[in-house]
């Protein structure tokens, strides 16, 4: 695209837009949880998105792959309207991951057969070298010696682990993290944490909705506050979380920080 | 008692065999097309089309609220007298038997469809599978250990009802009661011969499908 900008805080750098989000809607039945968000995601920035529950924060993640599917605005990415019934998504969904709270790592499949099925089903690439793959992943992420067990031998946090490299292994532009964490022990956090920042420092294009706090403030290069269904202030997390200008953001830190 | 049996089994062995042989094959031709036909109405019910959708609800509902017996008396009346083509009492009753199996198993099916945690499926589809992979590669390989216990007792109950067919003398393992206590006048050990059968035969299917299940269960735990 030719609309490069430069974003105050790196002025050095050329970013290019990769997602770009048009006034985006989304209503379950009478509700209306996402009164019109519009912004511009970047290749290989790190975007932490908080807020309260219920704010629509996670519904904003989820329409992005269209789990949900949104009920007014467009999501373009690669030329495409996301956003759009007529998108063929599963496409799309191959190259934008997503890491869920509950894991969701598929209970009947061992470790390696979890990463190498949406490889060999949708991207045809042959097993042997999906499993070398895989391998390496695993390696990656410290789980080599669960290679041939099923997850339900797991911990949360190696279930977690194994559910990021399951999309990496689809080589995805866009990383999608729906609250990796909250469903984990507190001693599980920051495993899950630290392969989340080594990604985001490889370059990945990164969103997290987040609950913490700490780690928005040390990865993310910005953060977004969306609260009932809009985005209330974004900005760098220095700015944010130090500086809020908005009424509503004050509230919200005064409590979580 | 053991010698009156005995007795029996010497004469009318081969009754019993013949019944035994009409059971197993009223089972397994129910149990076959109940399965098929159980699978495509719990698809349908799953489906989005709502007046598919109201067909198949009532029929469950009727299936579920009236007795087999009453079933099999209506399609053993109205078959034969409304159908183009000449039909026979066993194909009759043959119809009630997978109408009444077909509308269990098709609950039993969506129930184990709908048991898979939605996460599953999202998850799936996340990965940029079809929906077709996702459903046949991620949720049906999970619903299975769900839907199998619930088939193995819809099986059972099935093979018990055959002899409801008795009614209508279709050859079966109570009919080939009938027709032995009404040639010996012995009725209590001719019953107990039909009942050590019936025994055997379900205690087989329960064990086999408990095989099954653990050699699926193994996998996991």
């Amino acid at each position: 695209m030719s609309d490069n900008i430069t974003i105050q805080g790196s002025p050095m750098e050329q970013w290019k837009p990769i997602i770009k989000v048009e006034n985006l809607h989304k209503s379950f039945g009478s509700v209306e949880v996402l009164k019109g968000i519009s912004t511009t995601f970047y290749e290989g920035e790190t975007v932490a998105i908080i807020g309260a529950s219920g704010g629509g924060k996670s519904t904003f993640l989820r329409c992005i792959n269209r789990l949900e599917q949104p009920t007014k605005g467009r999501i373009l990415f690669d030329g495409a309207d996301l956003a759009d019934r007529k998108t063929d998504i599963a496409k799309y969904r191959q190259r934008i991951g997503m890491v869920f709270q509950h894991f969701n790592v598929f209970p009947h499949l061992t470790c390696i057969d979890n990463i190498t099925l949406a490889p060999v089903l949708e991207k045809k690439i042959p097993k042997e070298r999906a499993q070398k793959q895989a391998e390496e992943l695993l390696a990656r992420v410290g789980l080599s010696d669960k290679r041939d067990e099923y997850p339900t031998r797991l911990s949360g946090g190696q279930k977690q682990r194994l559910a990021i490299v399951r999309a990496l292994a689809m080589e995805p532009e866009v990383m999608l993290f729906d609250e990796p964490t909250s469903a984990l022990d507190p001693e599980m956090v920051k495993e899950v944490l630290d392969v989340i920042k080594s990604l985001s420092e490889s370059g990945m294009t990164t969103l997290i909705v987040t609950h913490e706090m700490g780690f928005a403030r040390e990865v993310a290069d910005r953060l977004l506050f969306i609260d009932e269904g809009v985005i209330c202030e974004e900005g760098s997390p220095k700015q944010v979380l130090d500086r809020p200008q908005n009424e509503r953001t004050r509230q919200f830190l005064s409590k979580v920080l | 008692m053991i010698d009156k049996i005995m007795r029996i089994l010497n004469r009318y062995g081969y009754v019993y065999l013949q019944g035994l042989w009409g059971t197993i094959w009223l089972s397994v031709v129910t149990i076959t097309f109940a399965t098929v036909l159980g699978t495509v109405i719990a698809l349908i019910k799953m489906s989005k089309i709502k007046p598919a959708q109201w067909v198949i609800n009532i029929y469950i509902e009727i299936i579920r609220g009236t007795p087999m017996l009453l079933q099999m008396y209506f399609f053993w009346l109205v078959l034969p007298k409304y159908m183009p083509f000449e039909v026979s009492d066993t194909q009759s009753i043959l119809v009630a038997l997978i109408l009444n199996a077909s509308a269990y198993i098709a609950e039993v099916i969506r129930a184990g469809i709908q048991a898979v945690d939605g996460g599953q499926t999202e998850a799936a589809l996340s990965l940029g599978l079809s929906s077709r992979n996702t459903f046949f590669r991620v949720v049906l390989p999970q619903a299975v250990k769900n839907i199998l216990p619930a088939m193995g007792n819809e099986f059972i109950v099935m093979i018990k009802e055959t002899a409801l067919a008795s009614t209508f003398f279709i050859p079966e393992l109570m009919t080939s009661y009938k027709t032995v206590q009404s040639a010996t006048f012995l009725p209590i050990p001719a019953l107990t011969i039909a009942g050590v059968i019936y025994l055997v035969l379900t205690f087989i299917l329960t064990r086999g499908i408990g095989v099954l299940e653990r050699r699926l269960r193994s996998n996991e735990r």
